[in-house]
This record gives structure tokens, C-alpha cells and sequence, in this order.
């Protein structure tokens, strides 16, 4: 049980588009990567279409969120023995064939989890909406003078995680709009972060799971777990890897 | 303080007391919940029995009229069991999220066992 990894694919209401990620993953990655479909308790038929496309598929009871949905994968990496794990998001946003330097980033810098970021190229075009960059932009600009690092683009759930953060998300990971916490509980553990630039597709189908409606609450409340973050204290040491 | 109000309280403490105490002897209430509710109801009682501490502490805080004193008592009081409500829901909610996420990936595994099963 040399070195498995797994690709994580969170999918909530994604039936028309589940399908398509997994054989773009297939096509894209090694056979060194096993695939498995969270299917946060959809109501539509993404977990029935997901397992006839032949990937593992783990359905919860009901919908628990983005951050309960990508812990359950990580509690699925933990108990199995993965030593990698990446997120890729059920929506197609994310490039499968990228993962490759995610992974090449985290050899280079020995870092615990690895983000592909938009912004990173001089080259890049986000068309979302001037309000969602503007937020994006400003927990960047906070993280990244709190944490003494360049941060740039911290709502990226397209991520790569080693055994380490494998296993402290498996324990703790943020309930709901965790991407932004995520940084900082790397932070305050002493683990490592690094990102490197990466292209995104448009989502073609479905809707982000922040719409306008919600886009107050999901400013408010992660910035309130940004600077409760702040209080709490450092660990001396980074967690313990297995 | 005016006697009528003083009764209401003690009756009201009183009852909230026996309330209490009958739901965690049916078992219908948890002791760790019931504790706060039995000071709460204690403290009433107490500061609605003993008006010379009720009037101490409406002295010391700047309220004119006693009986306001017990009101606010009685808000902070509930102020706090609804926090205390609070914690208790985001606990369940956690391990709730918990239970969901282990039954999911046992039943993932299950699944396929059984497949397996079925081909052998």
C-alpha cells in the first residue's frame, strides 16, 4: 500500500456535471489516485450518475455543507492510509491536469497543502462578479499581513493536502465557507502553505454554494472566525504526522 | 415592596423549582441542564424571600425600586440559559456532523461489501 492518493470530489446538486469530472480526473491523472464522490446529501441523482461512472461514492444522510462534505473525504484519507489528498470540486471549476503542480510545488517546498490560486498569473481573468474579488481580495490582504506570507487567493478550495493536514482536518475542519479559515488553521498549527497559479474553468453547471443572498452572512462570519483566530494561541510545534 | 409582587415571585420561583426537579425525576431533563435552571429559580427565590438583600442589591447597583432588581436578576438568568442553550445545540450540531459523516462512509464501505458478496 505504497504512496495511495486520492482525489476528494465534493458534489451537491452537481448530477449534470459529476460525470464529466470524474473522467476528466480519470484522463488527466495517474492510476495512482483514487476517486471518491462526496454526495452531500443530494436531491437529484449526482450520487446514482457518479457510481455508474464507476467512482466510490460516499452519500451523506443529509446536506451537511461544503466543510462537513470535504471532511468527510478527509476522514475517508485519514482511516485509509492516503498519504495525499486533493480537492477537486464537483462542478468542474477545477483543471484535474493542474494537480500535477500542486504536486510538483509540494516536493519543491516540503509544504503541508498546496493552493492553486487565480491569482497568481500575470495573465489572469476571474469574470466573477467586481463584489465577490473584492472579498476575496480583502481576506487575502488580512491573511497575508496576519500570517506574514503572501496570500492571494484563500477562497481556492482547489487544494492538495499531505498526510499531516490530512490528518488535522480530519479532526477539525470549519463548518461552513471553511477555505479562508483553512489558512489560518494551517497557521496556528505551524504548518506550511503555499500556492501556485492555476487556470479555472467557468462553472457550467449549477450554482456556487454562495449565492448573493448569502454572500453578508459568509463576510460577516468569516471574518469573525479570522479574528477569533487570532486569538487563539499557537501550537509550539507543528501537529503531529501520524 | 409591595407584598402581592413579592408573592408572585416566591410563587413563580417556587413553581419553576418544582417544575424542574419533576422533570429530571421523570427523566425528561438532563441534570446538566437542569443545574443552571435550579440556581436560576433559587436565586429568585432567594432575593424574592429575603427583601433586605433584594433591596441591598437594587441599592448597589442605583435601582430606585426593588422589585426591578428582581427583574433583572431574572433577565440575566435567562440571558444565560440561552447561551447555555446555544452551546448545547452547537455540540449536538458537531456531533451530529460526526455521526453523518462516519455512517456515510461506513455505508459506502458496506455497499461495497455486499456487491462483492453478491459476486462471489
Amino acid at each position: 500500500m505504497a504512496d495511495r492518493k486520492l482525489v476528494v470530489i465534493p458534489a451537491y446538486n452537481e448530477s449534470d456535471s459529476v460525470v464529466a469530472v470524474i473522467e476528466s480526473v480519470r484522463d488527466a491523472m495517474s492510476e495512482s489516485w483514487d476517486i471518491v464522490v462526496i454526495d452531500d446529501g443530494s436531491d437529484d441523482a449526482t450520487g446514482s450518475k457518479a457510481a455508474e461512472a464507476g467512482a466510490r461514492v460516499v452519500r451523506t444522510p443529509f446536506n451537511l455543507g461544503i466543510g462537513g462534505a470535504v471532511q468527510t473525504g478527509f476522514i475517508y484519507a485519514r482511516d485509509r492510509g492516503y498519504s495525499q489528498m486533493v480537492q477537486i470540486d464537483g462542478d468542474g471549476q477545477h483543471k484535474p491536469a493542474a494537480v500535477e503542480s500542486l504536486q510538483a510545488a509540494m516536493t519543491e517546498t516540503g509544504a503541508d497543502m498546496i493552493c492553486g490560486s487565480r491569482f497568481l498569473s500575470d495573465d489572469y481573468t476571474y469574470p466573477a462578479p467586481i463584489s465577490r474579488r473584492t472579498g476575496i481580495h480583502i481576506f487575502a490582504f488580512l491573511l497575508s499581513t496576519f500570517l506574514r506570507q503572501r496570500i492571494t487567493d484563500p477562497t481556492s478550495g482547489f487544494r492538495l493536502y499531505n498526510r499531516r493536514a490530512i490528518e488535522l482536518f480530519a479532526s477539525d475542519y470549519p463548518h461552513d465557507y471553511p477555505e479562508v479559515e483553512v489558512v489560518m488553521m494551517l497557521h496556528q498549527h505551524r504548518l506550511k502553505m503555499k500556492e501556485v497559479p492555476v487556470k479555472m474553468n467557468l462553472r457550467e453547471e449549477g450554482v456556487s454554494s454562495i449565492s448573493t443572498s448569502k454572500s453578508a452572512y459568509y463576510m460577516v462570519k468569516v471574518l469573525l472566525a479570522l479574528f477569533i483566530g487570532l486569538l487563539r494561541t499557537r501550537d509550539r510545534q507543528p501537529a503531529e504526522g501520524a | 415592596m409591595d407584598h402581592r409582587i413579592q408573592l408572585v415571585a416566591v410563587f413563580g420561583a417556587l413553581l419553576l423549582l418544582i417544575l424542574v426537579i419533576e422533570l429530571v425525576r421523570r427523566r425528561r431533563l438532563n441534570e446538566r441542564y437542569a443545574l443552571l435552571w435550579m440556581l436560576s429559580a433559587f436565586v429568585i427565590l432567594g432575593l424574592s424571600i429575603w427583601q433586605g438583600l433584594l433591596e441591598q442589591l437594587a441599592g448597589l447597583i442605583g435601582i430606585a425600586y426593588p422589585p426591578n432588581a428582581l427583574f433583572l436578576a431574572a433577565i440575566f438568568f435567562i440571558l444565560l440559559l440561552l447561551l447555555n442553550m446555544s452551546v448545547a445545540l452547537s455540540r449536538l450540531q458537531g456531533e451530529t456532523r460526526i455521526l453523518a459523516q462516519r455512517l456515510a462512509i461506513l455505508e459506502s464501505d458496506h455497499e461495497l461489501t455486499s456487491e462483492n458478496d453478491e459476486d462471489s
